[in-house]
Formats: structure tokens, sequence, C-alpha cells
């Protein structure tokens, strides 16, 4: 019944190569397997938000997705935002300046989230961003300098892509 | 919290499928995930195999046929929601869609996932139920369709034999220009609500309802059709006030009591949703006269 695979997922624009148990969560193999632990687990069942990775572009919650299912296609983690290891993402950049995190468990997720938001609707408004992060839960900072980060990530995104 | 023990089989075709529905012994099909894998992961279900329909790609299509909208069972509920041809033509599965769970879960999540899941809350059942939905299924025994009211046979339970999965729904389009609204009450945004309600309407020149679908969910182990509701309004002007009074006959209807609510407040929130929903689709219809 141990039942094992081998599959190659690109994590980050990496290709990583790996035998694992079918009954593996993709945020077990990103965590344990490949020790990526910017990804989070809270809850694991679907709730909190912590886990939310891309997959395909598309924001997904890991816990809730095998390992053995993400073979053949392309995982990027908050350890994937930024290009530079000494340079944040525009987003994480002002999470930093707008003390958008407290204790930061739930942050990676919020952050994947928020990327895919962004990316998707660059002029979001309050409620957009509201709505957006309804599905990622933090219990320190009562979302406000959230929205305010996420806000102000759009507008420095926006003017980034308008520069020539 | 992890997944228990299982074989995995990630099949291609729906024929492979059933085969493997046919041979093993306690196999479950995994579709989006976003309600099994919690399940597994907290071991309610102890399958000893998991079969993954995700790769099976015949499954995911959304095609306007003639009179009816056909959705694959594996369609991501994500397609659904950015589909134009469902917005045209089904605009109130348009509306539903956006109400479920989130962004992460719709981009999994899929429509067969859905329904043969049959949570008494989700709004994929509901708008089955309100558009009268044919299912297709198919197994050893060949292929069947049902209507969507004989599919949920009790609580969380599809009439589904163990050799069979659900393949495709067909969801029967209403005339351009009818009315429709989804609206739903829930604690927090993306939760299932606690009760929802799903009306169509069309009417006549002089404003008046010459077909009406009402469904609400939440309220019992499957959705509710408001038939009563539905035949009170036949030939009425769509006015709050005449809604109102006709809503409150909801007021009698049976009702879940559970964590989440009691009955009583499931009750008033059949009467006001409703209200609310006929409202809006009537608002619709109106607004699009006028344009």
């Amino acid at each position: 019944m141990s039942q094992t695979r081998r599959i190659a997922v690109t994590v980050n624009g990496a290709c990583r190569e790996a035998t694992v148990p079918v009954r593996v969560t993709l945020a077990d193999f990103l965590r344990q397997e490949l020790r990526l632990t910017g990804t989070h687990l809270g809850c694991e069942h679907g709730v909190c938000g912590a886990c939310t990775v891309l997959l395909d572009g598309l924001s997904a919650r890991s816990c809730l997705m095998l390992a053995v299912q993400a073979d053949g296609r392309e995982v990027t983690t908050v350890e994937g935002l930024a290009a530079d290891p000494k340079v944040l993402h525009p987003l994480q950049q002002a999470f930093h300046d707008h003390h958008g995190l407290q204790c930061g468990f739930c942050t990676p997720g919020i952050l994947m989230t928020l990327v895919e938001l962004l990316r998707d609707n660059p002029n979001p408004t309050e409620d957009d961003i509201r709505i957006g992060i309804s599905g990622n839960l933090c219990r320190c900072t009562g979302y406000q300098n959230i929205i305010v980060a996420a806000l102000d990530a759009a507008k420095r995104l926006r003017a980034a892509a308008a520069a020539p | 919290m992890k997944p228990p023990l299982f074989s995995y089989h990630d099949p291609r075709t729906t024929a492979d499928v059933i085969a493997l529905l046919g041979r093993l012994e306690n196999a479950k099909l995994l579709a989006g995930g976003q309600s099994l894998m919690p399940m597994l992961n907290m071991r309610y279900v102890l399958p000893d195999h998991l079969i993954d329909l995700n790769r099976v790609e015949e499954l995911r299509y959304i095609r306007d046929s003639d009179g009816a909208i056909e959705i694959g069972a594996m369609t991501l509920q994500r397609d659904i929601e950015f589909s134009e041809v469902v917005q045209r033509r089904c605009p109130l599965m348009h509306e539903a869609v956006a109400q479920i769970g989130h962004r992460q879960t719709r981009n999994r999540g899929t429509l067969g996932g859905s329904l043969c899941h049959l949570d008494p809350a989700a709004e994929l059942v509901s708008v089955a139920a309100v558009l009268e939905a044919k299912v297709s299924i198919a197994g050893r025994n060949g292929a069947r369709t049902l209507d969507f009211a004989a599919f949920p046979v009790a609580y969380m339970t599809p009439a589904l034999e163990p050799d069979e999965l659900l393949t495709g729904i067909a969801f029967p389009c209403w005339r351009p220009g009818h009315g429709f609204a989804f609206v739903e009450f829930s604690r927090r945004h993306g939760d299932f609500a606690i009760v929802s309600a799903a009306a169509l309407i069309e009417e006549d020149k002089h404003g008046k309802l010459t077909r009406v679908s009402l469904v609400l969910g939440g309220m019992g182990p499957a959705p509710l059709r408001a038939h009563n509701v539905e035949q009170a309004l036949i030939g009425e002007k769509p006015e709050e006030k005449r809604l109102r009074e006709i809503c409150q006959t909801l007021r009698s209807l049976e009702a879940i009591d559970d964590i989440h609510a009691p009955a009583s407040y499931r009750r008033q929130l059949a009467t006001v949703l409703s209200r609310r929903a006929l409202l809006k689709a009537h608002e619709r219809v109106m607004a699009k006269e006028a344009s």
C-alpha cells in the first residue's frame, strides 16, 4: 500500500524531480522534500489559506492537492516571488513598509493570493482586496495594514508597468 | 493531519475510470479535491484506492447546445466563472459560481465534484435544481441521464451506483431577457451559505409573471423547490409588497437546526432571501427592457 511515484515539478523556475509517496500533499512535498518552508501549513483542511501557492499561475491551496497531481506542472511559492534574493518583490516591500504583518504566519499565503489578484486586476478597490483575501485568515493584524499594503503595492506595480 | 494510505490511479479516459471502478474495492473518485482532500486529511474517509479524474480531459468542456449549456463534470468552477457563454446564456450560474468559496478553491474545484459532494448549501447544487438540469451518468452498464431533482437521494448522497460516475450536466437556458438572482447569507465571505435563494423569472409585456423557479439552499438535505410560492406568483406583478406577502408563506417550511443556525433563523432567512432574489430578478428584467 505504500505506493510511491516519480514526479517532476517545476518549482520557482527549476525542475525538481523526486520519488514521493502518493498520499503526500503538495504542501508537505514543498516543505519536507524540497525544504521550501516558506509555504506554511495552518489548518491542513483548506480553511486558513496559509499554504496558498500558484499552480500554473493560479492560486491553490497546497494542502488540498497531492504532490503527484503537480507532476509536469509549474508551482510558484513565496520563495519564488523576488527575482533577486536581496531585493523584495514590490508586494513584499509594500507589506514591509506598511507593517502588513505581525507574526507573519499567514503572510506567504496572503502574498501568493494577492500576487494573482494584482496580476488579474491591477487597479483593485478595497472591497476587491477584502474579498480576494477572504480565504486567508490572519489572527494578528485585523487586516487593515494588509489592505493598505495591497493597495499601495497595486499602485507601485502600475507605476512600474507604465514606466518606459 | 495527513491523508491515509491509499493506492493512486490517474486514468486518462472515462472508459478507464469505469474499468477501475468495476475492478477496485473501496475506491473513491477525486475531482477538484476541495472537499474530499479535507475529508482525507481529517480521515473522515478512508479509501483503499483514489481515482484522480484530473487528467480525464474529455470531462472538461462547456458547450452551447440547442437550448441548453452542457458542462463536463471536471470543468473547473473557475472556467464556468469566466465563461462568456455561461455569463450570456445562463447569468444565474455566473452569479452563483462567483459566490463559491474563494478564488483559490474555484481555481481547483469542479462542477461535478460539487454536485456529487452534494453539500446542502452548495451554490451549484441549487443552480442545478432551479434550472432543472439533467445529469449524465456513465457506468459499466452504459450511460443514462437523470433529472437533477432525482439526483440527491439522501443527505450528501447522489444517485450513483458504485461503478458509476457523473460525466456531464445539461442546464436548460431560459429565454433572453429573463430575470435571475442568486443571493445567499453567510457569516463570512466565502463560507458555505446558511441559506441561499436562487430565482428565475419571466414576465409578459404587462409586467406580470409568466414563469417562476425558486430554490432554497441550506434548508434541508437537498435543495428545496418553493412550488407554492412559484404558483402563487404566476400572473402577479412582482412588486415588493406582494412579494413580501407571498414569501411569508415560506415561514412554515421545515428547516434543519444545527450549530450554524436554528431552524427558525433559517426560515426567516428563507423569506427574506427569497424576496430579495425575486425583487433583484424583477429589477433585471426592467433594466433589460429599458436598455
